[in-house]
């Protein structure tokens, strides 16, 4: 069992899941609500990942980071080093391949929403921001943990873009899912096996987690 | 507008608002603190936008809203208060009820200016006072249309608001509960003395309640007046046909031996009123409310028959339970001449289709509508 594996993949979906969470809302929030011109054409670049693949995605992810590209290049004058081959890599990575995984089930959720319940809370005096935390979050909260789920067991299981931009380097980017296909190259079939029923039980645990967390309301029966 | 005396103005609410698009709006109306004001008009004629524009959601091109002495919205010096800043209770058609939140809960959502510990406590004292005291930990979904309709007004009111706010508020309940909820509008307006401004289509929900009527069409507020004068003396033949009035003919006054009189095809009718105001040959809209209507008795001439007699033939004739809806035609116009009688004074009168049948117009019920273009839209004349 490569605990060093489990580990980097923890902490990536961890990760993930932490920074798009103000991302998705965000996002979510704001195509939900707001009618502008290019808005058809955000949806389609926040859902682009979704149809690309993955190694396709992984590919332009490792050209963008070279030192050679605008991004790389200022990535590099900023903080000094590269991102081919390293953790934060793959994180920015995986911000990417799982943004429609974060974006889409929020932005439904405030679709649900009716318009007049949020001016309601106004009437009633409450700030936009209290509006926020008071009335609409609890609202979109399934779509929020649904948003989450998605993203935790995404890149749980992603292989390809991580593959592409991080390699397979010892407690830096090899991640469990790739520690299974080195496993199998190797002929370790029951080491392949062992962590194959690591990754299947952590997911299960937690959609499980996330689940019972969204749980049935009592003011849904209605 | 004569201005009703007995009401303080320092509460008032003044809403003057105008644009071209896209919802035209032209509309002046007030209501007084401690009073009633009901926004009537067929569907799209702006009523809920004007609405919404006093609560602040939405922003109109030009005009003023002012409330208790403090400007609202004034377009020109480009001022608008946010609606948390208005304090407006509105009470929304569907509720817009938390669904998240229980009764106290929405309740407790406008209480917010309130110290913490006491919020609860003065939330329960509301929804009490509209009458659901127990049902403080239902949720909107576990409560009967009309039990809803309280726990919006109740939310509405917590926030002690300077002007309340009800669009179609009993549009969404069955007939029994809304008479109770209407009857508890009218008990609880007497304890709060603020303006309420209902909006609704129903013209006899709006007469019930509503101090004054204030009709819409289009956007363009075309009369303010309390129910009874806007039924008798509609301002022109588009307020009458707004407020399902018939009987809206058209004449010319004319001058004869024994002063003016409205000639209306083969007859000189008197009026008790408005005659000087036009001169004669003019053409001019009339109306008529259908109570001002006397029906002859067959074989029993009586006094009121010499008052503007008139021969019609019946060409309608509903009975609608005790009473019976005639309509008459008459040879000159295509105009029907629409009045109501107990069924078994029909009855009695042997009325029937195609009978031809006396009637009076009194003299004081007909109102001349001479600033109003002639024709009217529903049936143009030969």
């Amino acid at each position: 069992m490569d605990w060093t594996a489990l580990s980097v993949s923890l902490r990536l979906a961890g990760l993930t899941c932490l920074l798009l969470l103000p991302l998705g809302l965000w996002l979510g929030r704001t195509l939900a609500l707001s009618q502008f011109r290019g808005k058809p054409l955000c949806e389609a670049l926040v859902a682009l990942p979704l149809v690309m693949p993955p190694t396709v995605l992984g590919f332009y992810m490792m050209e963008a980071f070279g030192v050679e590209a605008p991004f790389g290049s200022a990535w590099q004058s900023l903080t000094g080093s590269g991102l081919n081959f390293t953790f934060t890599g793959i994180l920015i990575a995986s911000l990417v391949a799982n943004l429609p995984f974060a974006v889409q089930p929020i932005q439904r959720a405030f679709e649900t929403i009716p318009p007049n319940l949020r001016e309601a809370a106004w009437c009633s005096g409450l700030s936009p921001l209290r509006t926020l935390l008071r009335i609409e979050l609890p609202l979109v909260w399934p779509g929020l943990i649904s948003a989450l789920a998605l993203t935790f067991a995404h890149t749980l299981g992603e292989f390809g873009v991580i593959l592409m931009v991080g390699g397979a380097i010892d407690g830096e980017t090899r991640t469990l899912a790739i520690a299974i296909y080195d496993r199998v190259q190797a002929f370790d079939e029951s080491g392949a096996a062992v962590m194959s029923a690591m990754l299947l039980l952590v997911s299960f645990l937690t959609i499980g987690v996330v689940y019972g967390l969204a749980g049935r309301r009592r003011w849904r029966r209605a | 507008m004569p201005e009703p005396s007995h009401v303080a103005t320092d509460g008032r609410l003044a809403v003057s608002l105008q644009q071209a698009g896209p919802i035209p709006l032209d509309a002046d109306f007030h209501c007084e603190a401690g009073e009633l004001l009901a926004l009537v008009g067929p569907s799209g004629s702006g009523k809920t936008t004007l609405l919404r524009a006093i609560a602040g959601l939405y922003r109109p091109a030009r005009g003023v809203i002012r409330c208790a002495g403090e400007a609202w919205f004034d377009a020109e010096a480009g001022h608008s208060l946010r609606p948390q800043q208005r304090r407006v209770g509105l009470v929304f058609q569907d509720y817009a009820l938390f669904p998240h939140l229980n009764a106290r809960g929405n309740v407790k959502v406008a209480l917010d200016h309130l110290p913490a510990a006491e919020r609860g406590r003065v939330a329960e004292q509301w929804l009490a006072r509209v009458r659901l005291d127990g049902l403080a930990g239902r949720f909107p979904g576990e409560l009967s249309g009309g039990q809803r309709q309280r726990v919006a007004l109740a939310r509405a009111l917590a926030r002690s608001p300077r002007v309340l706010l009800l669009d179609e508020p009993f549009s969404a309940v069955d007939q029994v509960t809304r008479r109770r909820l209407q009857r508890e509008l009218a008990l609880l307006r007497e304890e709060i003395r603020i303006p309420i401004v209902l909006v609704t289509h129903d013209l006899d929900e709006a007469a019930a309640l509503a101090d004054r009527l204030c009709v819409l069409h289009a956007g363009r507020s075309l009369q303010q007046a309390p129910a009874e004068q806007l039924f008798r003396r509609p301002a022109s033949p588009e307020v009458a046909r707004l407020l399902d009035r018939h009987n809206v003919f058209t004449g010319r006054v004319v001058a004869g031996e024994q002063g003016r009189r409205l000639q209306w095809g083969p007859w000189l009718l008197e009026v008790a009123e408005g005659l000087a105001a036009v001169a004669p040959g003019q053409s001019v809209s009339w109306y008529l409310p259908p109570s001002d209507v006397v029906l002859h008795r067959r074989g029993r001439p009586s006094r009121g028959e010499r008052e503007n007699p008139v021969q019609g033939r019946v060409v309608e004739m509903a009975v609608l339970g005790g009473i019976t809806s005639v309509a008459l035609a008459f040879d000159h116009c295509d105009d029907t001449l629409r009045f109501e009688l107990p069924t078994h004074a029909a009855r009695r009168n042997g009325l029937a289709r195609g009978e031809g049948v006396g009637v009076s117009l009194l003299a004081a019920g007909i109102h001349l509508m001479p600033d109003a273009p002639v024709t009217h839209p529903e049936s143009p004349h030969r």
